[in-house]
């Protein structure tokens, strides 16, 4: 036939790829191509392949070009690479684009139609999909054709590298929750593409998958569902929340967990509020902290923006409260669904004057999971909001993930008195205040409404006050409301998540990041290390930053900071912090709204150091 | 001779707060004084009570009653969403919140409308005097148009009757009262406070120092003359016991008298006065602010009635005990609920 007439197949001599190359499969955004990526990536995971999905994806409903990356690597590298070695070109307007970026040696598997518009390379392998003429044999009403199209992708790759059917059945009916008729549908497609790419294609590349275990009693989910899932067994109750990308699946993730504690009665123990924008959602969790309840509001970028006057009121007024940033590319609207860590500094510093707020930073899901549910029981130590920052690749993206551990701890809800107690604290004390430090800690006791006591009322004001709450413009109660609350941020600082050091080889460089960064830092020391160079590593996992990490940055010859933002924000803060003797420290900052690659880290770091 | 207290045995006193910091007869006290007195005539305990506000004067004012109430001075125009999350956290706890015409009708705007689509049950007041007091007399949306006031010359824009405002978004209780007129004002609170669902009262109160000329509709001298009460008000507790000389009834036409039924058993009984209006029409409602808004007449009293729709708790279908009381078992689902699913999550 004509399409095999194009290419001379030959067979491939060179050594097998087994379990160690990555995809990109190139597409239209709305085509449908999200289910057949999914199903490529959790059937290699079901293979026991270390695997990672990363969607690139534009803003958009339907029609502008997105990408999605799957990487297995056998040795369980799960970053993004700069290179992959396959690409699906299933989108003509990329597609000559695509193909000009693999790598010598690269797969393109394409559709026949597109194949005759792109500029054709001598150096890789071509495998053409009559994609048409297939849809056009099967049983499939034509209304859902369109959506079902993207599987013959999926069919000629599990024909080509190797994907068991079965397995792909299996994750099309999780996939669709049990439901056989639309499994089957795309079942089918995946079928019939698969076994006219064994009777009419020859295998000109060496690349294939293998049943392996190294993915056994790991799971795999997005962080997004990783922080909501850990929300609800950190006993949120209220939830306030405004559609934002890329936060809105964290939502989604509270909404199917919800479950999880509702009582015998189907009634539920966690409210979950859709408010008219991210101002109210921050006002709903400020007031139902206040009141004693869990609270938590997940957004990005824009809605933190928003949001900056409630958490000047609570950093202020020490109420309670979890915020979400699920960090995507500023300024401004920016980069609405590519990821970043550009929103350090500033949800560190949200709200006029001299604010400073506490930040949890999960570079994995089971930091996600954790985060989840300890930031209730730090806030309500702290009596303060606090900003678990994570990213859309975090956020949205599947990772591979040990599974998580229940909470180690019982849950702590802080120096909240009730009647008893604070009967208790005025007969030790002469008298109670809401803002009176009697422990030495920054942290005072507070009462919540409906506390049956005389003396349990107080006043919560934004405006200055004294230790009783009481309006007061005085320079002294400010000046000394203002030196308890620093001080409260030191107890902060040595009580929050310390960070993760390996600082195990006796080298001379070391690595500081945050976040998401680590798989990508993770490989490019290793390949440092083939060439000789050691390092060490330390991931910061809170704000305000530990004393660890001033101890590291002493400990060492040459310190690079990488982060994924454009200026070098953790850098920032570690000069803030950390003025003295940092002529050493050096910023690696990339911000392209890409996750980070090992490649990049690599060659940065080996120019920097010469 | 001791003082005269309620059924808690708790004196008039015992429900006020701290001093007033208003300039001396800003009608905001007044409304102050009226919300001390609803709470000790009710007998309501303060414990259970919470004090919500924006920022502005009129937010000043609940450190200035209640003083055994927890209260919130939050943020301008935000309070409805505080007052969203408190009540979602409590939902046993009663809300009485205090907003001004600035934090109401403009900056907060979008919080008045969507708090009480949200349906949250507490006691909204407006405290409207048609002036911005502590940045020293700019006008607000309330403002009448061709209005002067000293340093801003005159008002060029057409008002916002947020008593309308407060009907076309659902609001199942909504009135106007005049701070200067005590005994509606009072009727009014007691009736709001009653009411399961989002409560607007718009309360004309006069500033007396930027605002309180007689060429102004937000003014003392322009209220005394002008008011006019759509109905006489009064609240018969569910457990009243209609006296055999009631006078008033015998003074009024059949049908002349509306008895609103409330959802707790008691009424609102309105004597009707020289108009037809029922506030369990919505149409007549809208109609009479329209007509008040385009011909500058102060109609008072309950203009809207309606048995209230589900509250935001009831919608959100949640348990009997505040969230803020459910202890750590009810909000940490067990280790085999993780495992669970862990499992869903596994290979294989």
């Amino acid at each position: 036939m004509a399409i095999n007439a194009q290419t001379q197949p030959k067979l491939d001599t060179r050594e097998p790829v087994i379990n160690d190359f990555a995809f990109s499969v190139a597409t239209k955004n709305g085509s449908g191509s999200q289910t057949s990526n999914n199903v490529l990536v959790k059937a290699l995971f079901q293979m026991g392949i270390p695997v990672n999905g990363k969607n690139l994806f534009p803003s958009n409903i339907k029609g502008l070009p997105t990408w999605y990356t799957i990487r297995a690597s056998k040795d369980g590298y799960t970053a993004r690479k700069a290179l992959t070695e396959i690409v699906v070109a299933y989108n003509n307007s990329t597609a000559t684009e695509d193909v000009a970026n693999l790598p010598p040696g690269g797969v393109c598997i394409t559709t026949d139609k597109i194949a005759k518009v792109i500029r054709r390379r001598e150096d890789i392998s071509y495998y053409e999909i009559p994609v048409a003429k297939l849809m056009r044999q099967t049983e499939i009403p034509s209304a859902f054709r369109k959506l079902v199209e993207n599987m013959t992708y999926v069919g000629a790759v599990a024909q080509l590298f190797e994907i068991p059917l079965d397995l792909i059945y299996e994750v099309l009916l999780a996939n669709f929750k049990g439901r056989e008729k639309p499994a089957l549908m795309n079942h089918d497609v995946v079928k019939l593409a698969y076994d006219w790419t064994a009777d009419n294609l020859v295998k000109t590349d060496p690349y294939r998958f293998e049943r392996m275990d190294g993915a056994e009693g790991k799971i795999m989910m997005t962080g997004n569902d990783a922080g909501a899932l850990g929300a609800v067994f950190g006993g949120v109750n209220v939830v306030a929340w405004y559609p934002i990308t890329p936060s809105t699946s964290f939502v989604d993730g509270l909404i199917g967990f919800r479950g999880l504690r509702q009582n015998e009665g189907g009634e539920n123990t966690i409210a979950i509020v859709q408010a008219e924008d991210e101002l109210a959602a921050a006002g709903i969790v400020v007031g139902a902290g206040w009141a004693g309840g869990r609270s938590l509001t997940s957004t990005s970028g824009p809605g933190i923006s928003l949001m900056a006057e409630f958490a000047g009121l609570a950093y202020f007024a020490e109420i309670p409260a979890v915020f979400w940033n699920i960090t995507r590319m500023g300024p401004s609207t920016g980069l609405p669904t590519r990821t970043s860590q550009g929103d350090l500094l500033f949800t560190h510093f949200l709200g006029h004057g001299d604010s400073r707020q506490i930040c949890l930073l999960p570079g994995n899901l089971k930091e996600a999971f954790e985060f989840g549910w300890k930031s209730f029981d730090i806030s309500e130590s702290l009596q303060s909001p606090v900003f678990v920052v994570s990213d859309l690749d975090l956020g949205m993206n599947n990772w591979l993930s040990d599974p998580f551990d229940y909470p180690d701890q019982p849950m702590t809800r802080g120096k909240v008195l009730d009647a008893t107690a604070l009967q208790e604290f005025i007969d030790e004390h002469g008298k109670w205040g809401r803002y009176m430090d009697v422990d030495g800690d920054g942290i005072a006791y507070r009462t919540l409404p409906g506390t049956d006591h005389r003396f349990a009322a107080y006043f919560t004001r934004g405006t200055g006050h004294d230790e009783f709450a009481v309006y007061s413009e005085r320079s002294d109660d400010w000046v000394e409301n203002m030196t308890r609350l620093r001080l409260k941020m030191d107890t902060a600082r040595e009580m929050l998540p310390q960070p993760i050091i390996d600082d195990s080889s006796n080298a001379d460089i070391g690595i500081i990041t945050f976040g998401t960064n680590e798989d990508a830092i993770r490989e490019a020391r290793d390949w440092l290390a083939n060439d000789g160079i050691k390092t060490h590593y330390l991931r910061v996992l809170a704000l305000p930053l530990a004393s660890a990490v001033t101890e590291f940055i002493d400990a060492h010859k040459s310190i690079f900071v990488v982060e994924n933002n454009f200026d070098g924000q953790l850098t920032q803060l570690i000069r803030l912090e950390h003025p003295e003797n940092i002529s050493h420290v050096r910023s690696l900052a990339l911000g392209d709204g890409l996750p980070m690659t090992p490649d990049w880290i690599y060659d940065s770091l080996k120019e920097q150091e010469g | 001779m001791p003082p005269r207290t309620n059924h808690l045995g708790l004196a008039r006193n015992e429900y006020k707060g701290r001093p007033s910091t208003l300039c001396p007869g800003c009608g905001h006290d007044s409304i102050s004084n009226q919300l001390i007195s609803m709470a000790y005539e009710l007998g309501l305990e303060q414990h259970k009570i919470i004090k919500l506000s924006g920022i502005g004067c009129s937010s000043k004012t609940p450190a200035y009653f209640l003083g055994g109430s927890h209260g919130f001075n939050a943020l301008h125009g935000r309070m409805p969403s505080v007052a969203t999350g408190a009540l979602l956290a409590n939902k046993d706890l009663t809300c009485i919140a205090v907003s001004g015409d600035g934090d109401t009708g403009s900056i907060g705007m979008g919080q008045f409308k969507h708090v009480i689509r949200r349906n949250v049950p507490f006691v909204y007041i407006i405290e409207n005097n048609g002036v911005y007091g502590l940045t020293k007399g700019q006008f607000s949306a309330t403002a009448d148009e061709g209005q002067f006031l000293k340093y801003y010359g005159t008002n060029h824009m057409p008002p916002i009757d947020l008593a309308l405002e407060a009907v076309i978004a659902g609001c199942t209780f909504v009135a106007r009262s005049f701070s200067g007129d005590a005994k509606q004002v009072q009727a009014l609170l007691q009736a709001a406070v009653r009411h399961p669902g989002a409560s607007v009262l718009d309360i004309i109160s006069p500033c007396v120092t930027f605002n309180n000329a007689e060429t102004s509709t937000k003014s003392y001298p322009y209220g005394k003359d002008h008011e006019i009460p759509l109905h006489e008000i009064q609240i018969l507790a569910p457990d009243y016991v209609e006296p055999k000389d009631e006078i008033s009834v015998g003074d009024y036409e059949a049908g002349d008298i509306i008895d609103v039924e409330m959802h707790d058993g008691s009424f609102i009984r309105l004597k009707k006065l020289d108009n037809d209006h029922d506030p369990r029409n919505r149409r007549m409602a809208m109609d009479v602010l329209e007509r008040s808004m385009r011909e500058q007449i102060f109609s008072t009293g309950l203009l809207y009635y309606e048995e209230p729709r589900p509250t935001l708790a009831d919608t959100e279908d949640l348990v009997d005990t505040p969230l803020a009381f459910l202890d750590d078992a009810e909000l940490r689902p067990p280790k085999q609920a993780l495992e669970g699913v862990m499992q869903s999550l596994m290979v294989g």
